[in-house]
């Protein structure tokens, strides 16, 4: 299970490296016209949707009653971050040329890039304690409490996604409504829950 | 897709953004010797236009009847001009692979994909409003044929990427005159085609349908402005807006009107498509400028699509390098505001 996840969560990263590679030696490969944009593309929209995988895992784990799926929730997550950082660092390769004060002006004066970095931003503590020490150092709690921060996190990246495109496309409020329906389902699961005639 | 080092990428590539590492650009033009506003509309280098068109291999013009015109891909035939940049011309590839034109989808590869099922024969373009001569012309009543030539412009995409084209067509001003504006006549506005069973992009309100641009009289009688039925030596293919569509090169992309049917002269201001979108971001001028970002990003520098280095990037020239052109229509005008 963990070693088949870690493959697929590879696969798309595998994916892109093997198209700039078709691509340097001359190859045939789906870069297109500017390979930028298709690697940022590529890259945000997997983070973004990695995002979407990790907090369906336990939606669906209580829909199959299938305990080993919360194992994997942890590396998803990561997969998610370890994406985030490829997106950002293609980023300030490719438009950038490796200027962090050009950065960090995009930070100050684009709003879809403010979203993006305050995403970014607040990925990193849940990167950092997503190792089995720090859970038991904080404590299963206020490990849970700190690790809530994903659901504000992937209401800035399709925020990030909703600033940044032109006219009325769908794609971000798809990704939106996604986000939605899981929350939802957290919270009619509560209400259940707190309802004594559900729990009776 | 071809993929290798441009010798002049590293200058190219020190061109770029960070600020405050701008190289002077009158040392950069000395040492490369193409880039900058002074190159542009250099007559020399037309003779010596980095391509010859690829005519070959296309098919033949059909028989002309009066409503029809060539049909997509057809060869043309089209007078070199003295409108050419002097940078080698984009990829035909990219050209008609990798563009805007939102009725058939927002991704860049949708046009080529999708625009196959658009009817554009026969085809016809209805004028109206401030004109003595209102009624629906036919292609070649609108162009003439036998006067076509070819202007190699650069293409600024608001989005902050370019390529060189070289359309093939007649200058706007030849057009407006047959359609006899009246003196009352201030602004024109083109309208593009729309057919929902024909363009899939249009079933989604990504803007809303039909697409309409606009021009001020005088901007649209400048020397610049152009209406094109080809591309590289062929007739438009249906993606870059067959059979008809404008090229205003000193001003962002998507200007241009593409597949037009409908041309309107009128005394006040006409509204545009991506200025209802977002008037914040889209103004009714929209020229090119280095200065003004786009709210969402910078426009100082933009990609090169379809020339042969890796992440090419130039800096974007006040009105796309046309300045001596057209600087003259917006004297007095603050640009920052008129964007
Ligand atoms: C400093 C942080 C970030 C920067 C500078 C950044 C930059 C960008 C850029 C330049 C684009 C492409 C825009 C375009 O082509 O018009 C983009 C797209 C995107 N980014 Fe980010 N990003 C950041 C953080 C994030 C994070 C943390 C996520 C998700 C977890 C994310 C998800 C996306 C998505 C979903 C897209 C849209 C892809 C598409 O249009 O298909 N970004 N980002």
């Amino acid at each position: 299970m963990k070693p088949l996840t870690l493959i697929a969560l590879c696969a798309p990263a595998a994916y892109a490296a093997a198209q700039w590679a078709l691509g340097f030696a001359g190859l045939s490969n789906e870069l297109g016209f500017n390979p930028a944009e298709w690697t940022h593309h590529f890259l945000g929209d997997t983070a973004l949707r990695i995002l979407l995988v990790t907090l369906a895992v336990s939606p669906l784990r209580d829909m199959t009653g299938w305990a080993p799926l919360g194992l994997i929730r942890r590396r998803i997550g990561l997969a998610a971050f370890a994406y985030s950082a490829a997106h950002i660092l293609a980023y300030l390769w490719l438009d950038l040329l490796w200027s962090l004060p050009a950065l960090w002006d995009d930070v100050l004066k684009r709003t879809y890039i403010t979203l993006g970095m305050a995403a970014f931003a607040a990925m990193i503590p849940l990167a950092l304690t997503s190792t089995n020490g720090m859970i038991r150092k904080l404590g299963r709690t206020s490990w849970e409490k700190l690790h809530r921060l994903i659901f504000p996190i992937t209401l800035l990246a399709v925020l990030h996604h909703l600033f940044m495109v032109k006219g009325n496309q769908p794609e971000p409020l798809i990704h939106g409504a996604i986000l939605a329906a899981l929350v939802a389902w957290r919270l009619a699961k509560r209400f259940r829950r707190s309802d004594p005639e559900a729990s009776a | 897709m071809k993929f290798w080092r441009n010798p002049e990428y590293q200058t190219l590539r020190s061109e770029l953004t960070p600020e405050g590492l701008f190289l002077d650009r009158r040392a950069l033009m000395a040492a490369t010797g193409a880039l900058g506003a002074g190159t542009i509309l250099n007559p020399l280098t037309a003779d010596a236009a980095p391509q010859k068109p690829q005519a070959a291999g296309a098919p033949p013009a059909t028989a002309p009847t009066a409503a029809q015109a060539p049909q997509p891909g057809a060869a043309l035939t089209a007078r070199k001009t003295s409108y050419a940049v002097a940078d080698a011309w984009s990829s035909e590839d990219a050209v008609t692979g990798y563009n805007n034109f939102y009725e058939f989808g927002t991704d860049k590869s949708d046009p080529a994909r999708f625009a196959d099922k658009m009817t554009v024969s026969p085809w016809s373009v209805s004028v109206e409003g401030e004109t003595d001569a209102p009624r629906t012309y036919t292609l070649r009543e609108l162009v003439d044929y036998s006067k076509l030539e070819e202007r190699v412009y650069r293409h600024r995409c608001v989005e902050a990427w370019s390529m060189v084209v070289p359309w093939v067509g007649v200058p706007m001003a030849d057009v407006i005159r047959k359609l006899k504006p009246k003196s009352s006549a201030r602004f024109v506005q083109f309208e593009t085609y729309l057919n929902p069973k024909e363009m899939r992009g249009v079933r989604l309100p990504v803007l809303d349908w039909p697409y309409v641009e606009g021009l001020r009289m005088d901007e649209a009688m400048n020397e610049l402005a152009f209406v094109a039925v080809g591309v590289y030596g062929k007739a438009l293919p249906k993606q870059n807006g067959a059979p008809i569509r404008t090229v205003l090169p000193w001003k962002y992309g998507f200007k241009g009107t593409k597949s037009i049917v409908k041309i309107r002269f009128l005394k006040s201001q006409p509204p545009t498509s991506w200025n209802k979108a977002g008037a914040n971001e889209y103004g009714f001028y929209s020229n090119v400028n280095p200065e003004v970002d786009h709210p969402r990003w910078s426009q100082a520098t933009e990609r090169v699509i379809g020339g042969k280095g890796f992440n090419e990037r130039r800096r974007t020239e006040m009105f796309n390098g046309y300045s001596k052109q057209v600087a003259s229509l917006y004297a007095g005008m603050d640009l920052a505001k008129n964007y």
